[in-house]
């Protein structure tokens, strides 16, 4: 297919599917009519890699994840993912059926805001069997067992599992959420400030929790925050935004210990010394 | 299907047969046709005033309206029985501005109008089954949003209807949901069957009949084609259940129809009587025969 041929990145000479990545992201481009937005993102993630986006606030990266997770559309670029026992295909190119039952199957999405991922009137059981019995799971007793399961997991109390999250604290919300979207295993994660609305001891129980089930799940990531210690702890790359575009990309330690761009060296200057 | 053609006039009343103009009845037939070709789909039609409050069905009655020709002999129910004031007010209309011959006799019916039941007798492929439609729509109780609703559609991602059975199942240890028990049409598109008790939902698979649901209100077209799948949802350890009773009715002994408590008996028992009245004389009359 030339669209994909056209858009493998540097790794196209690799013809062992093992170094293929995830997802390549090629010159990305979504511009509101004000001029803001995102413009000309490249960059890829390899399965299992944890990639953090850092920036300041209205530097794009909302508007980014929103792009090459699919839920919103692009003037100019490819977004190309790599399909399990497909290969990789632009999303773009799919058809809205295509690509929601591409997100349903294999990706995750971790809001800032509970309310926007979390059924908040469905119990936490319901809440976290949602995916498979979208996904043709008919089995009443499986799903309960795997829910249950999932509440442990995420550290909920299994009495509450026929709870409604509205009486639940924003931590315990964000990690139904969590359980909500990792029960089916997906192979790709966007989150986006999955720890922005919470207190600090909060946060860091959560960032502990996601650090676990990213190792034990072997999943990929792609988490937009503003916490730097926490980038540090999950992130294995980083992308620094400044006004739409990414002026910075590295390994985290080495962006966050040897910064070259001076808008990241004003970022880090802000951090306690490691 | 053959389709007859639109008849224009009644003689004797010099207006257009069956009230609806030909004009009309040839949208609402185009409507009908495409529902018969995406079985379960809800088509959007151009929903008419009609002599009558809506919440009477309206949306039946046009379909009726359209689909009737001086050949045809309609039955009209509603709760089942041929004698509530809905059903003879419909049967008046029609037999006003059309002069079809009316019946009772489910099995001399052509088309058959109803709301809340089934009949209790078996549908043969000559009948049409119209059932008025008060919501269309399986999910418009969770999500009000019509672009939302036509998307899980679009996609066939059914999984929240599901969840409210898990919710159901958790909370009550069974699914509780006595009518308009949501069904899945030919494996595709997922359907309310109208308000009718779960008790019918069987009736509509594989039905010989060809069943057209009219939504007067909301505007909607459906139909579950003759011989067409249609499950009601359920789950593999938690399988879908009709209403089921103890007793028999008290008028023709009936163990096997939808039946209606009424009132107390004299010893303070409770009584029980089938909802299909036309079914529960003429069970009775067979009885008496044996
Ligand atoms: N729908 C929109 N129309 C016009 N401008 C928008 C729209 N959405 C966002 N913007 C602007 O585009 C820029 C990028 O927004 P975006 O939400 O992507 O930033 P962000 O990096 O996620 O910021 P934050 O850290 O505050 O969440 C901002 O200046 C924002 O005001
Ligand atoms: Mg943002």
């Amino acid at each position: 297919m030339p669209v994909e041929m056209e858009n493998r990145g540097p790794s196209a000479g690799n013809d062992q599917d093992f170094y293929r990545p995830l997802l390549e992201v090629n010159g990305v481009t979504r511009l509101y009519l004000n001029g803001l937005g995102c413009r000309d993102i490249s960059f890829v993630v390899h399965p299992g890699e944890v990639v953090g986006i850092v920036g300041e606030s209205g530097s794009g990266k909302s508007t980014l994840l929103s792009c090459i997770s699919g839920r919103a559309t692009i003037d100019k670029g490819s977004v190309i993912y790599d399909m399990e026992g497909v290969g990789p295909k632009n999303i773009f190119e799919m058809s809205e059926v295509e690509r929601e039952r591409l997100a349903l199957t294999e990706w995750g999405i971790i809001h800032q805001n509970p309310r926007d991922g979390v059924r908040m009137d469905v119990s936490a059981g319901g809440n976290i069997g949602e995916r498979q019995m979208s996904l043709g799971l008919r089995h009443y007793g499986k799903i309960r067992q795997q829910a249950g399961d999932w509440l442990e997991k995420v550290e909920i109390d299994l009495d509450r599992i026929d709870d409604t999250p509205k009486a639940f604290s924003g931590g315990m919300q964000q990690r139904l959420q969590i359980a909500r979207n990792l029960v089916t295993h997906p192979r790709l994660v966007f989150m986006d400030e999955p720890t922005g609305g919470l207190d600090i001891s909060v946060q860091a129980r959560i960032v502990d929790l996601l650090r676990a089930l990213v190792r034990e799940l072997g999943l990929a990531v792609i988490i937009v925050t503003h916490d730097l210690p926490m980038v540090r702890l999950l992130a294995d790359r980083l992308l620094v935004m400044q006004r739409g575009t990414i002026i910075e990309e590295g390994l985290t330690d080495q962006v966050l210990d040897d910064p070259h761009h001076p808008y990241t060296q004003l970022l880090v200057s802000s951090l306690p010394r490691a | 299907m053959t389709i007859d053609p639109i008849p224009p006039f009644v003689e004797d009343v010099g207006t257009n047969f069956a009230y609806l103009d030909p004009q009309t009845k040839r949208s609402i037939r185009r409507a009908i046709l495409k529902a018969v070709a995406i079985p379960g789909y809800q088509v959007p039609f151009d929903s008419r005033e009609m002599p009558m409050p809506p919440g009477w069905g309206t949306g039946g009655l046009q379909v009726t309206a359209s689909l009737l020709t001086p050949d045809d002999t309609l039955k009209v129910i509603d709760q089942g029985t041929d004698d509530a004031t809905n059903a003879i007010t419909i049967r008046a209309f029609f037999s006003k501005v059309s002069g079809v011959p009316m019946t009772e006799r489910t099995e001399s019916a052509t088309i058959i109008q109803t709301r809340h039941r089934i009949p209790e007798t078996p549908l043969n492929e000559n009948q049409i089954l119209v059932l008025q439609v008060p919501q269309p729509e399986p999910f418009r109780r969770l999500i009000p949003s019509e672009k939302e609703t036509r998307k899980i559609h679009a996609l066939g991602n059914y999984g929240l209807m599901s969840v409210m059975l898990y919710e159901n199942i958790a909370r009550l240890g069974r699914v509780a949901i006595a009518y308009d028990y949501p069904v899945r049409v030919h494996d595709r598109y997922l359907a309310s069957p109208s308000p009718i008790p779960t008790f019918d939902n069987p009736k509509l698979d594989n039905s010989p009949a060809l069943a057209i649901f009219g939504a007067g209100r909301e505007k909607r077209i459906y139909a579950i084609p003759p011989f067409t799948k249609v499950r009601s949802l359920e789950f593999d350890d938690y399988t879908f259940t009709t209403q089921s009773w103890e007793a028999r009715c008290s008028l023709c002994g009936s163990s096997h129809t939808y039946l209606e408590q009424i009132g107390q008996g004299d010893k303070g028992s409770t009584r029980y009587v089938c909802s299909d009245t036309y079914y529960c004389k003429s069970h009775a009359h067979a009885d008496e025969q044996r």
